[in-house]
Parts: structure tokens; sequence; C-alpha cells
């Protein structure tokens, strides 16, 4: 039997900004307001030690369950408990720290939902029209007319006929395409090129196609 | 409750006026009480296809502005007592036209009648977008010409954003007057074909009018022609045109003059 060899680990210090929940009494209102705070923020919690400060409540044992279900419903994991009476600790809580010392309050950083990227229009784009949307791909379930326009900084899908402009890729993305289920177009546009019908011929009009960059050009083919 | 109507169309010479008079006076001849509205401040050419040219005294922009009470303007068709015209100022510009005194008039004119029809002027500028901005319902009228359907198809974009309907987030209804067709020349591939029409305009069809000499017979006379010739085809297309407005299913057919006296008769009976 060997004696093992007794090295002395090394504990390191790390110091990060806990965010401190205090939940008040009414319990359900500061619910709610931790709710409405959520949907302002949906990531407000996400990656950050979360310390729950219960000194204002007293809670007896089963409440700060209660309250921990509430908490973890919520998607927040709490790192410690902060104020609780020390013999309700238990295996199945999270760790009581004593000697947290008071920073600054951390506002809740609005951050809005990301909006639709797609933009969907149910009709046709008649002939006028003219549909601009820098953000993302663009789709008609109708036809875009003989003088109307649109403009995608991503894809545009044109389940109807395509016999206006169309111009794809304008956030210069060059990897964006058009489709259409008529290919009849006044004008194509992908990334900074473009070609008009002139340039394009007559060798796919009619045809359900697809439009996309290669090495720098624009290239048709049939989707049939 | 009275319908308003507006026929338009976004290019010039395609047949508004000749439609408006023409629905106008199929409407009343039903037994409903109608005005057909002329918008076309400056250009106005509605009074001489109704004959009430040497009648008029007050108009549109007379009631606009208040100088006129609308029954002081308004002229009772001689031949159809239900049939009634507010005629548009020659003197003046579109400019004359005011938002509210428009819409002042069109309520007043919502109250009298069963129908109101508009003649919208040709464009999209202020003009035709008023006559079409109180409308209930649209008749654009095309021709089967590449110009035409592509004007139309603007003015469709246009009824589908600035009426009041659309703006209120209604959808507008909206039917087609195909007119001028003739059907040899869409056979031999000189004029598009009706099938080709709609579906780039994709609106329902409300009537084909063929191309006629009893249409220029009718407003050289001034008299709408289905009041002035029942008999001829655009006649026959525009009174079935008027039932469709009225909910009736009538067949759609093109009529056409070629049959004879007998034959016409016949149809009509049937109608």
């Amino acid at each position: 039997m060997t004696s093992p060899s007794h090295r002395s680990i090394q504990l390191r210090g790390r110091a990060f900004r806990a965010l401190v929940l205090a939940p008040e009494s009414p319990l359900s209102e500061w619910l709610a307001g931790l709710d409405a705070a959520l949907g302002r923020s949906r990531t407000l919690f996400d990656g950050r030690p979360v310390i729950l400060d219960v000194a204002a409540l007293a809670l007896p044992k089963p409440d700060l369950y209660r309250l921990m279900a509430e908490i973890y419903a919520r998607g927040i994991r709490i790192l410690g408990i902060e104020g609780a009476n020390p013999l309700h600790a238990d295996v199945d809580l999270p760790p009581f720290l004593v000697g947290g010392r008071p920073t600054t309050n951390i506002e809740v950083p609005e951050i809005a939902p990301p909006g639709p990227v797609s933009l969907m229009i149910e009709g046709s784009v008649r002939s006028g029209q003219s549909v601009v949307h820098p953000t993302g791909d663009v789709t008609v379930m109708g036809s875009v007319s003989s003088g109307a326009e649109i403009l995608a900084g991503g894809s545009i899908h044109v389940y109807g006929a395509l016999r206006g402009r169309a111009i794809a890729g304008a956030a210069r993305n060059p990897r964006a395409r058009i489709y259409c289920r008529k290919f009849e177009p006044e004008l194509l546009g992908i990334d900074r090129l473009v070609r008009t019908a002139e340039d394009i011929g007559p060798s796919f009009r009619g045809q359900s196609a697809q439009i996309w960059l290669d090495a720098g050009a624009i290239r048709i083919a049939s989707l049939d | 409750m009275a319908k308003v109507l507006v026929v338009t169309s976004g290019k010039g010479g395609v047949g508004k006026t000749t439609t408006t008079a023409a629905l106008g006076a199929a409407l009343a001849q039903g037994g409903a009480s109608v005005a057909v509205v002329d918008f076309d401040v400056g250009l106005r050419n509605l009074d001489l296809v109704m004959g009430a040219e040497r009648r008029v005294v007050y108009d549109l922009i007379n009631v606009v502005n208040g100088d006129a009470k609308l029954n002081q303007a308004l002229i009772r068709d001689k031949r159809l007592d239900t049939l009634h015209l507010l005629p548009a100022s020659q003197t003046r510009d579109k400019d004359a036209l005011t938002d509210e005194g428009v819409a002042k008039v069109m309520d007043e004119l919502r109250e009298k009648f069963d129908w109101v029809i508009c003649d919208s002027p040709a464009g999209i500028e202020r003009g035709a977008t008023l006559a079409m901005r109180h409308a209930d319902l649209a008749v654009v009228v095309t021709n089967p010409e590449v110009s035409s359907v592509r004007d139309s198809d603007r003015i469709i974009g246009l009824l589908d954003s600035k009426t009041l309907k659309a703006e209120r987030g209604e959808k507008m209804e909206k039917h087609l007057i195909l007119s001028r067709y003739d059907p040899a020349r869409a056979d031999r591939g000189d004029m598009l074909k009706i099938d080709d029409v709609l579906e780039i305009l994709s609106i329902p069809l409300l009537a084909i009018v063929p191309e006629s000499l009893e249409v220029l017979r009718a407003s050289n006379v001034g008299c709408p022609v289905t009041m002035n010739n029942p008999l001829s085809a655009p006649a026959r297309a525009y009174i079935d045109a008027a039932r469709r407005l009225k909910g009736e299913t009538v067949a759609m057919s093109v009529p056409s003059d070629k049959k004879s006296l007998i034959n016409k008769l016949f149809t009509r009976r049937a109608a």
C-alpha cells in the first residue's frame, strides 16, 4: 500500500457580477413583474449567475420550494440563495450563500424580438407598385406584373408569373436567388448584376425557372 | 343602400365614357334610379354621349364649391326618367375638386339613388383617384392590347390601395369589361386573347364588348348604346353586364352583330 502523495490543490478565485433576484410580497405581483421583464428581454438571464435573495420574505421551507419551482419554470437557473433560514438548507436546493456585497443595479435592456425576416405578399404586385424589403426574402403568391418591381435583400419567390422587375440579393448577397412559376421578366438582378429582357432572350419564356449567380454571371435554369 | 361604382381604366380612349353611359342606361332601364357622374373636369364628354350637352347649367364643381345645390346640377334624362347626369365642368381643371367637397356630394348622391356611376378621367392623377375614392366597386375597362392592359393593372393596384374601402382594410370589388374586342383579329393573333388579359389582370370578367360601329353611331346621336339600339352587339353585352352587376347569373358570350334579325329577337326573348 503506497501512501498517496498529498499534492495541495490550488483554489483559484474568480469574480462574476451576479444578478440578484429579490422577490417581494405579494409574490404573484412580483412574478408578473418578472414575466414582463422577460417579455422585454428574453435573454436577460442567459449565461449569467443568478442569486435569489429571500431576506425580505422569511419563507417557510415549502414556500421556498414553490418559489424555486416558479423561477425554474421561467427558465432561470439559480446559482445560490441568500438570506434564507440556514436550517432550510437541503441537497436539492442551491447552496445558501453569505457575505455577498451589493453593487450597482442592472437595467433590464430592451431587446426587441427579431422581426420576420421574410416578407409574404398574398396577392399580386400590380404595375407601378414597388416592394422593397432589404432585410430578407420576398414571397409573392400571385404574379408580379409588367411595370412592377420587387427588391429584396434575400431571395425572391414568385408563385405566379414574373413579368416585372426582380432584384434579389440587393444587400450585397450573391447567394440570393430568384424563383418563379412563369418566367417573363422585364429585368432581373442579383447582387449588383442586372439583365434586361433583351439580354435574357426568349429561351425560358413561360417556363418555371430559377435564376442565380455563378462566378459573377447570371444563370437561368428551368425548374421543370 | 346605394352602390357607388367607378368606371376606370388608366388609359384614355378605351371606352370608359361609353361604358358609363351604357351601364347607367341599362341599370335605369331595369327600373333602378341611377346617377352618372362625370369626373373628367376640364375634358367633359359624358354630357355629349348622354345627349344632354345643351341642358347643362350647373356642374360638379359648382356643387363641390357649394355654389349650387345637387338638385340644381342633376340633369334628368329625357328618354328615361330614372336616369340622371351630374356633368363635369369644362372650364375648370381637376385641382378644383376638393376631398371634402367630393365626399359631401358622394354622400348626397348615395342617399338619392340606387346606383351612382362615376366616369373616371384617364390617368392616375387627382381626378382619377378622387373618382375611385368613394367607390364600393369598380369596373375596369380594358382593350385587348398590351398598353391598355398594363395601365389597367396599375389602376387595379391603386383601387386596392388608394380607395376609402381599401384604407379601411376591406376588399375592393373589381370587374373587368373587355371592350373593342374583335374575335377575328384575336384569332389571327393581332390582338391579345381574352384568356391572356384575364390571366394578367386576374379579376372577374363582367362583359366582353365587341368592336362595333354601333358605339360610334350612338355617341354621335347622343344616346347611350343600350338605349339607341338595344339589339346591337355592344348593347347586349352592356345589358348582360348590368344584370351581372345586380347579381344575376348570365352566361358569358361574345355578342355578335352578324346574326339574323330573327335570331337576335330570340336571343332577346331568352335573356
